[in-house]
């Protein structure tokens, strides 16, 4: 006997919810409960009260499942609203990252040099080391830590997606 | 300004204004302080049960046959964990509750504290909401919350976790106002323009069928009204799930029976048949569907429910309207006589149910020699049904039989476990009913291992005074285990046996109740006489032939239209993918 599965879409969903005790793991907890990926999820309050989080989870599955995640999401006592960005076309999608590199010599030069193609910044440097820090799709610093793995990768560390809509509207 | 009070205090103040008149519970060193208000005071009354697992279904029972939401009152640790079942229970059935849990000393929480356990974090998985209230100015206002919680939208259980300070610490308390919850806002009303498409596709429909659910008793008695109207207008036949049971009544004229696993042939075929179904608060659980990608074929589906998750989460359908199905089936009606509808001609249609119908799926081999557990049921039904009697079962073979030979009337008479099917819910549950009707007739058909998950029990009903009956349909074994193993397994009935089994008569005396027992057909009524004439709790053994089986049965893995009538159909062995879809 095999387990079937059907093809898989990945969406990007913005959540905003009550900044109470436990709503993370209330959220994380749905997730693994009812079978669901999370690919990436980051989280911090967007209020001046910090009465209100913003969650940015990254979600695959097929398009049944991802209608369901909405609508389980949407169901929770502390959420007050779920976007689903990828089904709303066009938004903005950002990651960060810290990458330490060591080296000396040409190795140095060549970290810089790239770091400037990437528009990365220097945020520590030892006369061995770099840390930069850089931001963008989260394809770019794919590639930008592929890069680094050449000249001298020590670290990297990264925050996950955060997104939003394109033009004026809140979500 | 009001004035200060410790919390223990607000919280029974708070249930008072809330309205509630009944707590199930059990004390422990958590609770004492709220322990010592409830002894300072007359206005709730509190129900001693013997295991926390029966508080939660007393007060699951006591819901579900009033309308009112169950509430209970257990210590932290081993108190909250063993309310853990019928709080899935009640989180399945969508019931109303509030389970108030006592934990550590806020100072002492996560440090492996005598009796703690981490209540917030266990039960999040398992409730609708809950709350770790952290200082007494907020315990009033979570309290009422909670009750809004549980009882609106889709109901269910909600936790409030107190620790022991916070129980001792003083603060106002005020009544707040009406609950304007930040982001919680169930939707009632549904949006007018499906439900005007709803109507035209009703109106078109040549073999339309309404599939009806738990969500129209737990709208209200208002709800199965409005239905009968529903059907009327429409002249569509009814079915429904074994949690709507009595929202249509079975001596009603569209009444094709329960669907699903252990539905008739005739709701079945409707359903496999059907061009329309329109569901109604209920959720197309795997129970009801079968085989998914075989599940009706020809239909349009419309499905009416308070919760957006239930629509399209196993079944697609085309047609989904989120809202609370008393309201949407009113605006149906509305709709549906304003636009002069009239009754289609469903004649053709009635008439290949009554074909089916003619197949009598619900007839089953007799006996002189043995009670038949389809035979007791009737019996029951027959002496008792005119007294309108509130039934609950336990889990099992006698749970079908009852669904299936009992016939109701009306809601909230039908007290039963059916998402999580826990054995042991029906005894505890008969007590939280009879307490909220204590003039009713209230009978738990049992079978002989699950009475035995919270025969504690007794004792509660012999302390209150509850004239209880359990009728067990003791066929000695784990009898839907050993059908299920007699179906897939070839016979080997692996620990499915009932052995070392207690004299029950013996058993309940010892509790103070009264015991008969019934062993062949012609005791069959005047035990039952005997039992209703006794003016107290009776338990009643009736000893039933051992190896029948309940059809009619879908076995696991196939579709409505291959339904088992009778056990010359019954295969030896199945193949693994059936094994698996169990
Ligand atoms: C708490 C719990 N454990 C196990 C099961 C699995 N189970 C379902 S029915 C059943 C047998 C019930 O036997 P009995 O109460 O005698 O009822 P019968 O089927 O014989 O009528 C079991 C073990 C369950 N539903 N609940
Ligand atoms: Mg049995």
């Amino acid at each position: 006997m095999h387990i079937k599965e059907g093809l898989k879409e990945r969406h990007t969903l913005s959540v905003t919810v009550t900044n109470e005790p436990g709503v993370l793991a209330r959220i994380a907890g749905m997730f693994t409960a009812r079978g669901y990926n999370i690919e990436s999820l980051t989280v911090a309050d967007i209020t001046e009260d910090d009465s209100i989080s913003r969650i940015t989870i990254v979600t695959t599955g097929t398009p049944a499942v991802i209608e369901q995640v909405v609508a389980q999401l949407d169901r929770m006592v502390p959420v007050h609203k779920v976007t689903d960005l990828t089904l709303l076309g066009d938004h903005v999608e950002r990651e960060l990252a810290l990458v330490k590199v060591s080296g000396t010599g040409d190795h140095r030069i060549e970290a810089l040099r790239l770091a400037e193609v990437f528009r990365a910044n220097v945020v520590d440097t030892t006369i061995s080391s770099f840390v930069f820090e850089v931001t963008g799709a989260s394809t770019k610093i794919d590639r930008f830590v592929e890069l680094m793995k050449e000249i001298g990768l020590v670290e990297v560390a990264r925050t996950g997606i955060v997104a939003m809509a394109r033009g004026k509207e809140a979500v | 300004m009001p004035k200060e009070q410790s919390g223990a205090n607000i919280l029974v103040e708070a249930l008072c204004d809330l309205g509630v008149e009944v707590i199930f519970g059990y004390p422990g060193g958590a609770v004492l302080p709220i322990y010592d208000v409830l002894f300072q005071q007359k206005r709730i009354r509190h129900i001693l049960v013997r295991h926390e697992q029966a508080a939660t279904h007393a007060a699951e029972g006591y819901a579900r046959a009033t309308g009112k939401p169950g509430v209970v009152l257990v210590t932290s640790g081993p108190g909250a964990t063993n309310a853990i079942t019928g709080i899935t229970d009640a989180l399945m059935d969508s019931i109303p509750m509030v389970v108030i849990t006592g934990q550590v000393a806020t100072h002492l929480i996560g440090s492996d504290a005598f009796q703690e356990a981490d209540t917030v974090g266990i039960t999040r998985h398992c409730t609708k909401h809950n709350y770790l209230v952290k200082s007494p100015e907020t315990l009033g206002n979570v309290i009422h919350e909670a009750f809004h919680i549980a009882t609106t939208g889709r109901p269910g259980p909600v936790v409030v976790d107190i620790p022991k300070d916070v129980q001792v610490a003083t603060a106002p308390y005020t009544k707040p106002g009406t609950i304007n919850h930040a982001s919680y806002k169930p939707q009632v009303k549904g949006d007018i323009k499906l439900i005007e498409a709803a109507v035209e596709m009703l109106a078109a429909a040549e073999r339309p069928i309404l599939y009806t659910g738990g969500g129209i008793i737990n709208s209200g008695p208002a709800a199965s009204q409005i239905l009968r109207e529903l059907a009327r207008v429409t002249g569509a036949p009814v079915t429904s799930t074994l949690m709507g049971l009595g929202a249509y009544p079975a001596s009603g004229e569209a009444w094709l029976g329960m669907l699903g696993m252990h539905g008739t042939y005739e709701a079945n075929w409707a359903m496999n048949q059907a061009d329309l179904i329109v569901c109604l608060g209920a959720r197309f659980d795997d129970r009801v569907t079968g085989r998914l990608d075989a599940f009706a074929p020809k239909a349009k589906k419309i499905h009416v429910d308070i919760d957006r998750s239930s629509m399209n989460k196993t079944v697609r359908v085309d047609l989904p309207i989120v809202g609370d199905v008393g309201h949407v089936m009113e605006d149906m009606v509305k709709v549906w006589k304003a636009r002069q509808h009239t009754k289609a001609d469903l004649s053709p249609w009635w008439q290949r149910i009554e074909e089916w119908r003619a197949k009598k799926s619900l007839s089953y081999p007799p006996s002189t020699t043995e009670i038949m557990p389809q035979a007791a049921v009737q019996a029951l039904w027959n002496a008792t049904h005119k007294k309108n009697p509130i039934i609950t079962t336990e889990v099992g073979q006698h749970q079908m039989w009852a669904a299936q030979h009992f016939h109701f009337e009306s809601p909230n008479k039908w007290l039963t476990s059916g998402g999580l099917g826990t054995m042991g819910y029906g005894l505890p549950a008969a007590i939280g009913a009879q307490l909220g009707n204590p003039n009713a007739l209230v009978i738990d058909i049992a079978g002989e291992a699950s009475i035995q998950m919270n025969i504690q029990e007794l004792a509660t009903a012999t302390q209150y005074r509850l004239p209880v009956k359990i009728f067990i349909l003791n066929n000695e074994y784990m009898g839907m285990v050993r059908q299920w193993q007699e179906l897939t397994y070839s016979s080997r009935y692996s620990e499915s046996y009932s052995d070392a089994l207690p004299d029950f008569v013996k058993l309940g005396e010892a509790y103070g109740w009264k015991g008969i027992r019934i062993e062949t057909p012609d005791q069959l009524e005047s035990g039952i006489a005997e039992m209703l004439a006794y003016d107290g709790p009776v338990i009643v053994d009736c000893l039933v032939a051992k190896v029948a089986n309940c059809f009619p049965m879908i076995p696991s893995g196939a579709s409505h239209v291959e339904m088992i009538l009778a056990d010359d159909q019954v295969s030896g062995e199945l193949d693994d993918e059936a094994k698996a879809l169990v």
